[in-house]
């Protein structure tokens, strides 16, 4: 008889930690190539060309670091709110809010203002769309009990419906192969790129700057403790006399803020109009959930797991055209890494001892 | 007039099924304290599986069957995830929610815009269906129709009048007093989750072969995440399930009567998101210790020795 | 299954992560019997009679049954053989009805309809031991004592033998326990057999025949007792000779500190669990508040420390209003808080040790600067509770789940001591702590009345009442019944006030604690 007993691990180092991550990212790709067989792929093929596709090329590379960009400025965020367990799945929504500010705020200065004026005032006015969304579930929260995980999606929803409201109606402009969109904002307004890509290093720069005052904010300050007390036991949190409402909102204006940075930067770096919700976002607010989450809920891990799952994207998007994969292939390829990531934490924090005893059942 | 109301009435009775069948689910599974936040996403799985089955075999029940097996296939993830390796519900659930999406869009690809031939007809009850106007609306239905209201109740009779309810209801309020009294908690929860996606793919078959006889990506829309708001406004309760869903049901066809009205037509698809909303604002005006809420729901539980 | 008439357990081991509980365990019991089984808070009763009730497995050893080895796998198994437990903490659903918490135990419930077929067997069941409950009622509406006796009817209705009770009367009032020693010889003179798990001395000489006596998992001795007296079996359980006696020094009042009039609390559902209480508390006095668990300790303490919403009266501390104010004010106006709940309320697991050191002090000039921590000053300030308060530990930076419960406790309280707080408000700080560390704390709660400090100490230990406090007040069902000083000879009558009457006349009495 084979007996599998588990206790707990106390001691958990940095480079297990890190192990753990590769070995379920490991076993993660094993039943993507299962799935993939299904499909009738190659496997080994498929997932080869999704990181040639990404980290393999040049132009790969570059397109990698182009769809990082928002990843790392919303995966850094959503840390600081999970570390609070403030389960915030409406990055979507706020990346969608902040790009409805930016552009308003675009198409109406654009042509008064000199560049150096517009373009920190539409990223302020991104922070401020993102962070606006993400404070109404937080007072929902706090005040109402209303769970924020409900809340969160179901303003993405109307988010994403309000904004083709907005294009098909009032900000209506030029249309674009019959899509509906507003006109391009002014050139004072749209944010310079690495030549030769489409990385506008304003917002790259701010993501990595982001990530690491995240980092300080999290580990030193005490709004990072108090979040932290707050996550890890919310009951110890009202008797050390932690104002909830303040967290939360403090947070989630944060968390959300972020996510309309990176709004801004899809607007203003990349498209330079405001078009239908799926063209503005990749889902990038739900892949940055699984770039949280294999950050260990450190932002400063974000900026190497933005990077990564960038690249999966890439190479999803890659092997679409050369494998004739549906779209959804990069949702399969998500859903079951993040799978696979939080059953690895339970390796992580328990041992596991495995017996073998002749013992026979009495 | 009268034909607008009673159509109206009888497509707010379609719209509630699939709330109805997915609430059913969900509330089976919160009861035992797991919280599934897949349901969405095995919807999916369910609605593109019910339809593949159905165009290839053209059996629409043995689409049905099929659904509801890869339903219950693929929430055993969530099951593993959460009750043996006690992962975090939250983030388990909605990995299980983008695989589902991302299963259903790769699996229904070949599929998209094809219309369903076999159609599976609405069924009249005898002599009831001839009573006037209500007969219309509640007796000549979808068979998903009936199905949900029936399961509904039975899964209020599982909860409230069987030894397994006792024993669900206990596994959600209090597993460690549970475990003690010589029951499984383990076998339960995996039991709970199953039911619960079982039910949500049921609620996809209905959308992809009964509502709208055809498959688009991301068809459910939301469903399942409204199913989750719903399961709190019903207040874990079966019963009350079925008029909360069939109220959100109503939600969604009054969309379609005021088009003609000029109100635009992104506004008005924002109206159940809103509701869902407005609903569980109202919800937690009521007196917070009488929700009912399992005590246990989304704790992981330790059977360990200590 | 045959009738138990002899049970054994021979040489049982079982260790956690190396550490002994239980070390070569040898006992029995037998028909018509009831077996004490005595020590402190750890010595591995509890473990041990998990052991026989299959919620763990021993590893090695083996459990005999009139004389042949059985295997216990489960509860399931344990109670096919005819054993039943009552555990410290009742395995029961708080939010459902007695009658399907009894459904839920009953291994003969049929499947459907269960209520409709069980509730006449129950109600024949209770007659025959002469209890009376509502079968409808939840199980949170009732008190401690019915509640036990539902635990104790499921044991009976799946015809137990044996019956393990685990710390039986540490929730029960005097009279409650009168009544649980009635139905428990009632069911010795029908041949049951029963092990009764206390540390409590008195108890073990007044109910059991034997007494088996456990120390740090190992037996140290066994006894009739009716050849042994209260002396030497303290002196087995501890392995040394108890000095009890700490010395309290005769300080006179101070100025007023604390004002509390006429509050009134909710408890968690919404019911009414502090209902008028009233009382002033003076420096350099250690106020007692004495009464069986849930009676509306929990609520006072939080609604004095600001964790719980004041409904009606006022609190007032140095003169300043702080009724109803966030936790933080009331902290920093002077009141400090050991939660009787530590776990669920003083710590935060996962975090460091020196997280866990400033949990209520995090905002204080001294920790932090601005919005930055200055972890420096707050490791240092770690360190030296550490060493104070002698928590055992190998680093401050270490997870405070991997602390015992012990430690926990003294790391909280060298936490809120160590501000020397206007007033301690301290919720059974020695439970759960063994001798040594609980005579450590109370020396250094009266060192805190030394200095001038108040401490506001609810605990259900009288002996601890009587040993630290100046004055007692006793508590039940939410009102004060009286407000005793130490040296009132009216305290006998503590145990009838305890059980809910009111403070009277004195009478003298004979049945001392």
């Amino acid at each position: 008889m084979i007996k599998i007993t588990t206790s707990d691990r106390y001691n958990i180092t940095p480079l297990r930690s890190l192990m753990t991550n590769v070995f379920s990212l490991a076993a993660g790709l094993v039943v993507i190539s299962i799935i993939f067989l299904v499909a009738g792929v190659n496997p080994l093929y498929a997932i080869s060309e999704i990181f040639m596709g990404s980290f393999g090329s040049f132009y790969g590379f570059k397109e990698t670091v182009t769809k990082a960009i928002p990843l790392i400025l919303i995966g850094a965020g959503l840390t600081l709110a999970f570390r609070a367990k403030f389960w915030n799945i409406g990055a979507e929504g706020q990346l969608l809010m902040g790009a409805i500010f930016s552009t308003w705020t675009g198409l109406t200065f654009g042509n008064i203002l000199p560049s150096y004026l517009i373009v920190p005032l539409i990223f302020f006015a991104g922070f401020l769309g993102g962070a606006l969304w993400g404070i109404i579930p937080a007072i929902l929260k706090i005040k109402y009990s209303i769970n924020e995980v409900i809340s969160t999606l179901m303003l993405n929803y109307i988010c994403a419906e309000f904004l083709t409201m907005l294009i098909v109606g009032p900000w209506k402009g030029n249309t674009r192969f019959g899509f509906p969109g507003t006109n391009n904002l002014p050139e004072a307004a749209i944010l310079g790129v690495i030549p030769g890509s489409r990385i506008h290093y304003a917002t790259l720069i701010l993501s990595i700057v982001c990530a690491i005052i995240l980092c300080v904010v999290i580990y030193k300050t005490r709004f990072g403790y108090e979040t932290r007390v707050v996550g890890e036991n919310p009951d110890a949190g009202k008797y050390a006399g932690i104002d909830f409402l303040k967290t939360s909102v403090i947070l989630m204006a944060v968390s959300g803020g972020l996510a309309g940075f990176a709004g801004v930067g899809e607007i203003a770096g990349i498209h330079h109009y405001l078009g239908y919700p799926a063209s503005v976002s990749s889902g990038y607010g739900f892949t940055a959930i699984i770039v949280a989450w294999l950050a260990k809920l450190n932002p400063l891990y974000a900026i190497v797991s933005g990077i990564f799952f960038a690249g999966i994207l890439v190479g999803g998007d890659a092997i679409q055209i050369s494998l004739g994969l549906p779209a959804a292939t990069v949702e399969i390829v998500n859903g079951t890494l993040l799978i696979f990531l939080i059953m690895g934490d339970y390796f992580l924090n328990h041992k596991l001892s495995i017996r073998f005893s002749s013992k026979s059942k009495g | 007039m009268e034909e607008i109301i009673i159509s109206t009435l009888q497509r707010t009775m379609i719209a509630g099924t699939p709330l109805l069948l997915a609430t059913t689910g969900e509330i089976i599974c919160e009861r035992s304290g797991i919280l599934n936040l897949g349901v969405e996403g095995v919807m999916a799985v369910g609605a593109v599986v019910a339809f593949i089955v159905t165009f290839t075999t053209g059996q629409p029940w043995l689409g049905v069957l099929a659904a509801v097996a890869a339903g219950m296939t693929i929430s055993v993830i969530h099951a593993f995830a959460s009750i043996t390796l006690q992962a975090n519900q939250v983030v388990s659930g909605l990995a299980l929610t983008m695989l589902g999406l991302g299963l259903s869009g790769m699996l229904g690809k070949p599929y998209v815009g094809k219309p369903l031939t076999i159609k599976m007809d609405d069924l009249a009850i005898p002599y009831l269906s001839d009573i006037p106007y209500i007969g219309k609306i509640f007796f000549l239905q979808s068979p998903f129709f009936y199905l949900a209201i029936f399961l509904a109740f039975a899964a209020w009779f599982l909860l409230e009048r069987t030894l397994l309810g006792i024993q669900i209801r206990s596994t959600g309020e209090n597993p460690q007093a549970t475990e003690t009294q010589g029951v499984n908690v383990f076998r339960i929860r995996y039991l709970c989750v199953l039911i619960g996606g079982g039910f949500s793919a049921l609620a996809g078959a209905h959308l992809s072969i009964s509502y709208s006889k055809s498959w688009i990506e991301g068809m459910t829309a939301g469903r399942g995440w409204i199913a989750i708001a719903l399961t709190i406004f019903a207040l874990w309760n079966p019963g009350r399930a079925i008029w909360a869903a069939f109220l959100f049901g109503g939600i969604f066809v009054v969309q379609y009567l005021m088009q003609p009205l000029g109100i635009s037509p992104n506004f008005l698809s924002m109206l159940p998101y809103i509701a869902t909303l407005l609903i569980l604002l109202l919800i937690s005006l009521k007196d917070p210790k009488k929700l009912n809420a399992p005590a246990m729901l989304a704790a992981p539980y330790n059977r360990g020795e200590r | 299954m045959k009738k138990i008439q002899r049970l054994e357990m021979k040489d049982i081991c079982k260790s956690f992560h190396g550490i002994h509980a239980n070390k070569d365990i040898n006992l029995y019991v037998k028909s018509g019997e009831i077996l004490g089984l005595l020590g402190e808070n750890g010595a591995g009763k509890t473990t041990l009679m998990n052991i026989l009730y299959g919620l763990y497995q021993p590893d090695s050893g083996q459990i005999e049954v009139n004389g042949s080895p059985i295997r216990i796998n489960s509860p399931v198994e344990s109670i096919t053989h005819g054993i039943g437990m009552v555990h410290q903490h009742f395995m029961l659903v708080q939010n459902h009805s007695v009658l399907e918490n009894i459904a839920l135990g009953y291994k003969d419930t049929p499947f459907f309809f269960p209520k409709i077929q069980l509730r006449k067997r129950v109600e024949e069941f209770s007659k025959q031991f002469d209890f009376k409950m509502d079968l409808d009622q939840k199980v949170w509406q009732l008190s401690a004592g019915e509640q036990q006796r539902i635990e104790i009817i499921k044991a009976l209705l799946n015809g137990a033998d044996l019956l393990i009770l685990d710390e039986p009367t540490s929730v029960l009032t005097p009279l409650e326990i009168k009544e649980l020693i009635s139905i428990l010889r009632q069911m010795k003179a029908e041949g049951h057999m029963i092990i009764f798990i206390s540390h409590k001395l008195d108890e073990i000489m007044d109910i059991c025949d034997r007494v088996t006596v456990l120390q740090k998992g190992q037996i140290v001795g066994h006894a009739d007792t009716a050849d042994t007296d209260k002396k030497s079996l303290a002196r087995m359980m501890v392995g040394r000779d108890v000095v009890f006696n700490i010395e309290k020094e005769t300080l006179a009042q101070g100025k007023k500190v604390l004002s509390v009039q006429n509050i009134h609390v909710m408890g968690d559902k919404g019911m009414p669990a502090v209902k008028g209480v009233s009382f002033e508390l003076f420096e350099n006095e250690i106020f007692g508040v004495a009464g069986v668990a849930g009676n509306g300790q929990r609520e006072l303490a939080e609604a004095i420390t600001g964790i719980r919403k004041i409904n009606s009266g006022t609190v007032v501390m140095n003169e300043k209003d702080i009724t109803n104010k966030s936790p933080r004010h009331i902290y920093d106006n002077g009141v400090a808080h050991v939660p009787e709940e530590r776990i669920r309320f003083g710590i935060a697991p996962g975090l460091f040790l020196y997280d866990n050191a400033i949990l209520k002090q995090h905002h204080l000039k001294k920790f932090s600067k601005r919005y930055f921590l200055k972890y420096s000053q707050v490791k240092d300030h770690t360190k030296t509770i550490v060493k104070d308060f002698q928590v055992a530990t190998h680093s401050i930076h270490n997870q405070i789940r991997n602390l015992s419960g012990g430690n926990i406790q003294k790391l909280i309280l060298g936490r809120e001591i160590s501000e020397q707080p206007r007033l301690l408000v301290a919720s059974h700080p020695t439970y759960g702590l063994d001798v040594g560390a609980t005579q450590f704390l109370r020396e250094h709660l009266l060192a805190l009345r030394k200095q001038g400090s108040s401490v506001l100490l609810f605990s259900e230990d009288l002996e601890e009442i009587f040993e630290l406090c100046d004055r007692v007040a006793v508590i039940f069902g939410g009102e004060f019944m009286g407000i005793l000083n130490s040296d009132d000879k009216r305290l006998s009558d503590i145990g009838l006030m305890m059980a809910g009457s009111k403070e009277t006349e004195t009478q003298t009495s004979n049945h001392a604690i």
